[in-house]
C-alpha cells in the first residue's frame, strides 16, 4: 500500500494533528513502508477466526451507578492552558 | 561493598541492621545522580526534597517496626506515572507543563510500602520507541558503552538502574519496553501477565497490551518490586480480581523436571548469531539444573510484528485524542479557532514517530479500512495467542532470546522505523497475548550484555521469578556491571 501526500493530508485531518509541508513527504514514504510491513498479516486466512478483544476474555466489570468521585475542578482546572469561572476557555466556536 | 553495589534484599537486611539511614543511602544516590545524569540523560526530573523527606518518614518506619521490604529503598520512576505535584512529562512536549494532579496507583503503592522515589526517568515518547531516541528530552545513553542505545522505551529507568543510580526502577512493557532494554542494559525485568498491576495513572499508549513491572538486578529484587506493585484496583476496569501469591515464598525451590520449551522461530534468520551463543548456553545451564528442553514451534510469530503496529498504532489514536490543547498540556499559541488550536496543539506537541502511529492508528480505523486493518489484526491476535496456548500444554515455560541484537549505536535505526519495529520480534507476541516474560541477563556478546527471554503461563510469575533465580543462583552474569559507576 502506497500512500501520496494528499493521503496524509487526509489522514492528518481526521486525526486533528498539524503535519507541516516539510514532514508530508518523508511521512508519506514511511507510513507507506509501515502499511507493507503490516499487510504481512494477509498471508493468513483468518476467515471464521474470532477477533481477540482481551487478552483474558474478562468481560466489563460493572458498579453500582453511585457517586464515587469527589468534586475536584478547582485543582484539575489549576493545570489548564485558560479557564474562566470554572470553564475551559477555546477561540469561539458560534457567531 | 559500597551502598549503590547492593540490591533490594541487602538494603532492606543494612537498614534492619542500623548499618546505614536511608537518609544516608538516598543522599548517597543524589550524590551519584548529581555525578553520573548529565552524560546519560537517564533522570529528566530529579525530586531530591521528596526523596529526602520520604527517606527520613522510611527512617522512622524502620525504627518503629512497622517497614516492608522496599522500606527507605531508593527507585527511580518511569515518567509515564503519574506523580501528584511532580511534573509527569510521559517524554513528550506535550506534557513539558503538566504537573500530574494525582498519584498513579503504582506510585501510591511504592510510596506506601516506605519506598524513596528518586526521580522520573526519561523514556520515548508516549512509551512509543525501542531505543529511547524518541523522547523530547533527548536520548538516554547505554552505560556500558555511551554510544550505544539503552534500548526502550524504558530506557531511562533501564540505564539508571545499570549505572546503579537507583536500587531499582519502574517500566512499562506494551511491546517489550521493559524486557528489551532490560537485555541492553544487563538487567532482570518483568513484564506480568496483562491486569495484574493496575495501569490507573500510568498514561495510555495502547490499553489492551499497557502493563507497568519491576526492573531490578536480580530476580528476588524483581520478586519485592512486584510483591508491592500487584494487585487489583477498581479504578482499572481491567485490572484482574485475582489473588496476588507470595512471589518471594516459592524462590529456590528445586527446578529438576521443569520442561522448556525453545521456539524454532526464535532461533531463525535475524537472531546476531552472538546473542544465539548466549542464549545457547544459558539453556545449557537449564539442562545442568536438570530441566527438560524441547523444541516447540510458535507458527504466527511472523503475524506479531504486523498485527502489533495496527493494533498498538489503533489504540493510541484512540488514546491520545485526549490530548488536544484545551484542558492540560501543550497549548500553541493565538489560535484562530477551535480546529487550529487543535491541530496545531498537537502538531506542535506531539514528535516523530507519535504522528507516525497516531497517522497510521487513524488511518486503520477510518471508514472502509476497518475491516482490513483492525478486525484483521485482531483475529491474527487470536491465532498467535492460540499457539501460545497449545504451547503451554506441553511445557511449563518457554525461552529464547529477549532482542535479536544487543544494544545498537545511537542514530542506527532512528532514521528506518520498520528496521526499528524488528527489534521487537521476539516480545510483542506476549503482548498480544497478554502473557508474562521476563528478560534476565547471560553471558555478554563481544562485551554488550544479552537477555534471555522467559514465558510464563497466565498469572504464573511465581514460577518465572524462581526460574530466573535457580539461574542466578548458579550463575554471576546478573552481578555485572558497567565499568566507571
Amino acid at each position: 500500500m502506497s500512500l501520496e501526500r494528499s493521503d496524509v493530508e487526509k489522514i492528518a485531518h481526521l486525526a486533528r494533528m498539524a503535519v507541516s509541508d516539510e514532514e508530508l513527504a518523508s511521512v508519506a514514504d514511511d507510513l507507506s513502508n509501515i502499511l507493507d510491513l503490516v499487510e504481512q498479516m494477509n498471508a493468513v486466512d483468518t476467515a471464521g477466526v474470532a477477533p481477540m478483544a482481551h487478552p483474558l476474555h474478562m468481560l466489563q466489570r460493572l458498579r453500582a451507578d453511585k457517586v464515587s468521585e469527589e468534586d475536584r475542578r478547582e485543582h484539575f482546572q489549576a493545570i489548564a492552558p485558560a479557564t474562566e469561572d470554572g470553564c475551559y476557555l477555546v477561540p469561539k466556536v458560534i457567531e | 561493598m559500597m551502598l549503590h553495589e547492593k540490591t533490594i534484599s541487602e538494603l532492606a537486611a543494612g537498614l534492619r541492621a542500623g548499618e546505614f539511614s536511608s537518609v544516608e543511602l538516598t543522599k548517597h544516590y543524589l550524590e551519584r545522580i548529581a555525578a553520573h545524569n548529565e552524560a546519560l540523560n537517564a533522570y529528566v526530573t530529579v525530586t531530591e526534597e521528596r526523596a529526602l523527606a520520604q527517606a527520613a518518614a522510611a527512617d522512622q518506619r524502620l525504627v518503629a517496626g512497622d517497614a516492608t521490604p522496599l522500606t527507605g529503598v531508593p527507585l527511580a520512576q518511569k515518567d509515564i506515572f503519574c506523580t501528584n505535584g511532580v511534573r509527569t512529562s510521559c517524554g513528550s512536549r506535550m506534557l513539558d507543563n503538566f504537573v500530574a494532579p494525582y498519584d498513579a496507583t503504582v506510585i501510591e503503592r511504592l510510596d506506601g510500602a516506605g519506598a524513596v522515589m528518586l526521580g522520573k526517568t526519561n523514556m520515548d515518547e508516549f512509551a512509543m520507541g525501542s531505543s529511547n531516541e524518541t523522547s523530547w528530552y533527548g536520548p538516554v545513553r547505554n552505560p556500558w558503552n555511551t554510544e550505544l542505545v539503552p534500548g526502550g522505551s524504558s530506557g531511562g529507568s533501564a540505564a539508571a538502574l545499570a549505572a546503579r543510580l537507583c536500587a531499582a526502577a519502574t517500566g512499562t512493557d506494551t511491546g517489550g519496553s521493559i524486557r528489551q532494554p532490560a537485555a541492553l542494559c544487563g538487567l532482570t525485568g518483568l513484564k506480568p501477565t496483562y491486569g495484574r498491576i493496575s495501569r490507573w495513572g500510568m498514561i495510555a499508549f495502547a490499553s489492551s497490551l499497557d502493563q507497568a513491572g519491576p526492573m531490578t538486578r536480580t530476580a528476588e529484587d524483581a520478586a519485592l518490586m512486584l510483591q508491592a506493585m500487584a494487585g487489583f484496583d477498581a479504578r482499572d476496569s481491567t485490572c484482574a480480581e485475582e489473588p496476588v501469591p507470595d512471589y518471594s515464598a516459592t524462590l529456590g525451590e528445586d527446578i529438576a523436571g521443569l520442561k522448556i520449551g525453545l521456539p524454532k522461530e526464535y532461533f531463525g534468520e535475524g537472531l546476531d548469531p552472538e546473542v544465539a551463543k548466549s542464549v545457547e548456553a544459558a539453556v545449557e545451564e537449564y539442562k545442568r539444573l536438570g530441566c527438560e528442553v524441547v523444541e516447540i514451534s510458535l507458527p504466527n510469530n511472523h503475524l506479531a510484528v504486523p498485527a502489533y503496529y495496527v493494533v498498538a498504532p489503533a489504540e493510541c489514536s484512540s488514546n491520545l485524542a485526549r490530548f488536544d490543547g484545551v484542558r492540560f498540556g501543550h497549548r500553541c499559541e493565538d489560535p484562530k479557532d477551535l480546529e487550529d488550536l487543535y491541530k496545531r496543539s498537537r502538531g506542535e506537541g506531539f514528535g516523530a514517530e507519535v504522528k507516525r502511529r497516531i497517522l497510521i492508528g487513524t488511518y486503520a480505523l477510518s471508514a472502509g479500512y476497518y475491516d482490513a486493518y483492525y478486525l484483521k489484526a485482531q483475529q491474527v491476535r487470536h491465532l498467535i495467542s492460540d499457539d501460545f496456548k497449545k504451547a503451554f500444554e506441553q511445557v511449563d515455560v518457554i525461552m529464547g532470546p529477549a532482542s535479536p541484537t544487543t544494544a545498537f549505536a545511537l542514530g542506527e535505526k532512528s532514521d528506518d522505523p520498520v528496521q526499528m519495529y524488528l527489534s521487537d520480534i521476539y516480545t510483542i507476541a506476549v503482548n498480544l497475548a497478554g502473557l508474562p516474560g521476563m528478560s534476565i541477563p547471560v553471558a555478554p556478546a563481544e562485551g554488550k550484555p544479552v537477555g534471555l527471554q522467559i514465558i510464563g503461563n497466565y498469572f504464573d510469575e511465581t514460577r518465572l521469578l524462581n526460574v530466573a533465580h535457580r539461574f542466578q543462583q548458579a550463575t554471576e552474569w546478573h552481578k555485572a556491571g558497567p565499568s566507571g559507576y
